[in-house]
C-alpha cells in the first residue's frame, strides 16, 4: 500500500478500465488517485487478522426462483435504446481479428 | 395554511377529502416549477401532461367515491436514477443523456399504484457520485435557501424540488449520505432506510451493496407516508428482505406515540470532528437538550472504528461502482463513440465520451482496488474494516435505543468550493457514510438554522429494520420544535 502511485500503474488501470484517458487526465488523476491511496492507507492501522469481510449487510443467500418462463422484454423494447441496430441485433464493430487491445 | 404550504399527507387527505382536486394543485404545483425552476434548476426533465391526466383521473376517482390510494393525486418528483419507462432515465451523464429504460423501476410502479402524480426526473451527481450534484453533467442545482450554495448530493435536486415547493415529497437514493446530506443542506426529512428495506429494481446500481431508495418531505408523516408505500419485499431484486424476515409496518399508524425511556447514544467520535462548524454542533446540541426534555436520557457511547469510515467506503463503493459501470460500453444504449476504430476502441472511446470526471476517477480508483495484487490489500481490507464498523453499531444499540449526531459538519457550502480537491468533497460524508457500510437505517431533519439562515440537520440512526422506531423518534423532536415550518424565501 505504500508505494507511490505512477503514471505508468494509471495507464494500466485504464486500460483495464476500459477508459481512453488524455495525458491531461492522466497526469491530474496520478496526482488525485496518489492523494486517495495515501489517505485510504490508513486502514493498515487496523489488525483485521481475526475478521471476516463484510461484502454484503443482509445475510441473505441462494435467493432461488422456480425455472419456469414468465413475462419479458420484447426484442423491440430490447432494441428500443441501440446505437446501431440490424434487424434482431445490436450492430456493433468488427469483433474477431485485429484490435488495439 | 396555502395549498403550497400543505404536507403531502394533509393534500392527500384535502383531494381524498373533496376539499381540493389534484388537478388544482397539479396545475399549482407546475405553475411554481416555471417561475422557478429557471433558478433552482431541480429537475433534468418534467412530464406536465401525463401528470395533468393522471391527476385529473384521481379526481375522476374521487368524485365517484371509488378506493384511491395512500398518495392520491400528490405532486411527487423520483432522482433520475430510478427507471421510468414515460421519461429518459440520464443519471445525469451524458453516456446515458437519451436512455429510455423500458421498463419502470419497482419503486416507480408502487408511487402510481398509490396514485400519486410524478412531476418530473431530478438532478443529480452522475450515476450518484458526489455530495454537491456539481457533478451532475448535465445541469447546475442551486440550494433554495441561498442560491450561491451547494443543495448538497448526490440526491440534490429531489432535496431542492421540495425545499422550493415544486413538489410535495421525492425519493432519492442514499449510498453514502447522498439522501440525508441534501435534506440536511436544504432543511427538508430526509431518509434512509435500512438496506433491504426497499426495492433497487430499476435503480440505476452505483454501490449495489450500499444503494438505498428513499424519500424527502417536509415533515416525518410524508416520510412515513412515503416509506409505506415504497417498502417491501420484490422478487426482482434478490437482497430486498423477505416479508418473514422484517415485514413492513404501519409507520403511519404509530408515529405520534412517543417512544418512553428513550436512551439517546452520543458518540464521543461523532462530536469530536475537526471541521465541525460551531453553529451545527450548538444547533445539535440543542436537539439533544430537547430531548432531554422530553423524558430522553442520554448516554456516552464509543464508535471506535468511526474514523476509517470513510476509507473504507471509498474502496468498497468504487469497487463495486467499477463492476457496475462496467456495462455503459456503447452496445446496447446509451452513448457510442461516433467514429470506433474496432470495438475495444468502441468501448475506450464511449466511455471516455460520456463520463464526467469524478465518475472516472472513482471506476479508475474501484479497478485499482481490485486489480491483482492489490485486492487484498484494499478490497479485501476494506471488507474487513466494514465489518468492525458495524459491530461498534451493534455494541452501541446494546446499550441505547438510537444515536443522535449531525448529518454534516457543516452547512451547505458555497458552488466550486470544493469541487478541485476531490479529498475535501469526500470528507462532506463523514456522518454519514459508516450508517451505509453497516446497513442501518437513518434520517435526517432540520434542527436550526445558522446566522445566515441556511439549515441545520440532525441525524438520528437506529437497529436495521426499525423505521418505525426511528420515524417516532424523529417526530417527537418534529413534534416539540417548528424548524420544518420555515420556507426558503420567494
Amino acid at each position: 500500500m505504500s508505494e507511490k502511485l505512477t503514471e505508468n500503474q494509471v495507464r494500466q488501470v485504464a486500460k483495464l478500465a476500459r477508459l481512453n484517458l488524455s495525458e491531461e487526465e492522466i497526469n491530474t488523476f496520478t496526482g488525485q488517485l496518489g492523494a486517495i491511496l495515501e489517505y485510504v492507507a490508513q486502514l493498515e492501522e487496523l489488525d483485521t487478522s481475526q475478521i471476516e469481510p463484510l461484502a454484503h449487510c443482509l445475510p441473505v443467500h441462494n435467493v432461488f426462483r422456480a425455472d419456469e418462463v414468465g413475462v419479458s422484454l420484447s426484442n423491440d423494447e430490447a432494441l428500443a435504446n441501440a446505437p446501431q441496430r440490424d434487424g434482431e441485433f445490436f450492430a456493433v464493430p468488427k469483433v474477431l481479428g485485429d484490435a488495439s487491445g | 395554511m396555502t395549498l403550497e404550504n400543505k404536507s403531502a399527507l394533509e393534500l392527500r387527505d384535502d383531494i381524498v377529502g373533496g376539499r381540493v382536486s389534484s388537478s388544482e394543485a397539479t396545475e399549482a404545483v407546475f405553475s411554481r416549477i416555471e417561475q422557478r425552476e429557471p433558478v433552482i434548476g431541480a429537475f433534468l426533465s418534467l412530464c406536465r401532461e401525463r401528470a395533468l391526466e393522471k391527476a385529473a383521473a384521481v379526481d375522476r376517482k374521487v368524485a365517484a367515491g371509488e378506493k384511491v390510494g395512500p398518495l392520491a393525486g400528490v405532486p411527487i418528483a423520483i432522482k433520475d436514477n430510478m427507471c421510468t419507462r414515460f421519461a429518459a432515465t440520464t443519471c445525469a451523464s451524458k453516456i446515458l443523456e437519451n436512455f429510455r429504460p423500458p421498463y419502470d423501476a419497482h419503486v416507480v410502479t408502487k408511487l402510481e399504484e398509490a396514485d400519486a402524480v410524478i412531476v418530473g426526473k431530478c438532478n443529480m451527481d452522475e450515476f450518484a457520485m458526489g455530495s454537491s450534484t456539481e457533478n451532475s453533467g448535465l445541469k447546475k442545482t442551486v440550494n433554495p435557501w441561498d442560491v450561491e450554495r451547494v443543495p448538497g448530493g448526490s440526491s440534490g435536486g429531489s432535496a431542492a424540488a421540495v425545499a422550493a415547493g415544486m413538489c410535495y415529497a421525492s425519493l432519492g437514493s442514499d449510498t453514502g449520505g447522498s439522501i440525508r446530506l441534501p435534506a440536511s443542506f436544504c432543511g427538508v426529512v430526509g431518509m434512509k432506510p435500512t438496506y433491504g428495506r426497499v426495492s433497487r429494481y430499476g435503480l440505476v446500481a452505483y454501490g449495489s451493496s450500499l444503494d438505498q431508495i428513499g424519500p424527502f418531505g417536509r415533515t416525518v408523516a410524508d416520510a412515513a407516508l412515503m416509506l409505506e408505500v415504497i417498502a417491501g419485499h420484490d422478487r426482482r431484486d434478490s437482497t430486498s428482505v423477505s416479508t418473514e424476515k422484517a415485514a413492513v409496518q404501519d409507520y403511519l399508524a404509530e408515529l405520534d406515540g412517543p417512544v418512553r425511556n428513550l436512551k439517546i447514544g452520543v458518540a464521543k467520535e461523532f462530536f469530536d470532528v475537526e471541521g465541525l462548524d460551531a453553529e451545527v454542533d450548538k444547533a445539535v446540541r440543542g436537539g439533544l437538550k430537547e430531548y432531554e426534555a422530553l423524558g430522553a436520557e442520554l448516554v456516552e457511547v464509543s464508535l471506535p472504528h468511526m474514523k476509517y469510515a470513510i476509507a473504507a467506503y471509498y474502496l468498497i463503493a468504487t469497487a463495486e461502482a467499477s463492476s457496475n459501470l462496467a456495462r455503459y460500453d456503447g452496445v446496447h444504449y446509451g452513448h457510442r463513440t461516433a467514429k470506433p476504430r474496432d470495438y475495444i476502441d468502441m468501448y475506450n472511446s464511449s466511455r471516455e465520451e460520456g463520463f464526467g470526471q469524478e465518475v472516472k476517477r472513482r471506476i479508475m480508483l474501484g479497478t485499482y482496488a481490485l486489480s491483482a495484487g492489490y485486492y487484498d490489500a484494499y478490497y479485501l481490507k476494506a471488507l474487513k474494516v466494514r465489518n468492525l464498523i458495524r459491530q461498534d453499531f451493534e455494541k452501541a444499540f446494546e446499550q441505547v435505543d438510537c444515536l443522535i449526531c449531525p448529518t454534516s459538519p457543516e452547512p451547505a457550502f458555497k458552488i466550486g468550493e470544493k469541487i478541485d480537491d476531490p479529498l475535501t468533497m469526500y470528507l462532506s460524508d463523514i456522518y454519514t457514510i459508516a450508517v451505509n457500510l453497516a446497513g442501518i437505517p437513518g434520517v435526517s431533519m432540520p434542527c436550526g438554522f445558522t446566522k445566515n439562515q441556511l439549515p441545520i440537520g440532525l441525524q438520528i440512526l437506529t437497529p436495521a429494520f426499525t423505521e418505525d422506531k426511528l420515524l417516532r423518534i424523529a417526530r417527537m423532536y418534529e413534534a416539540a420544535t417548528d424548524w420544518h415550518t420555515r420556507r426558503p424565501g420567494f
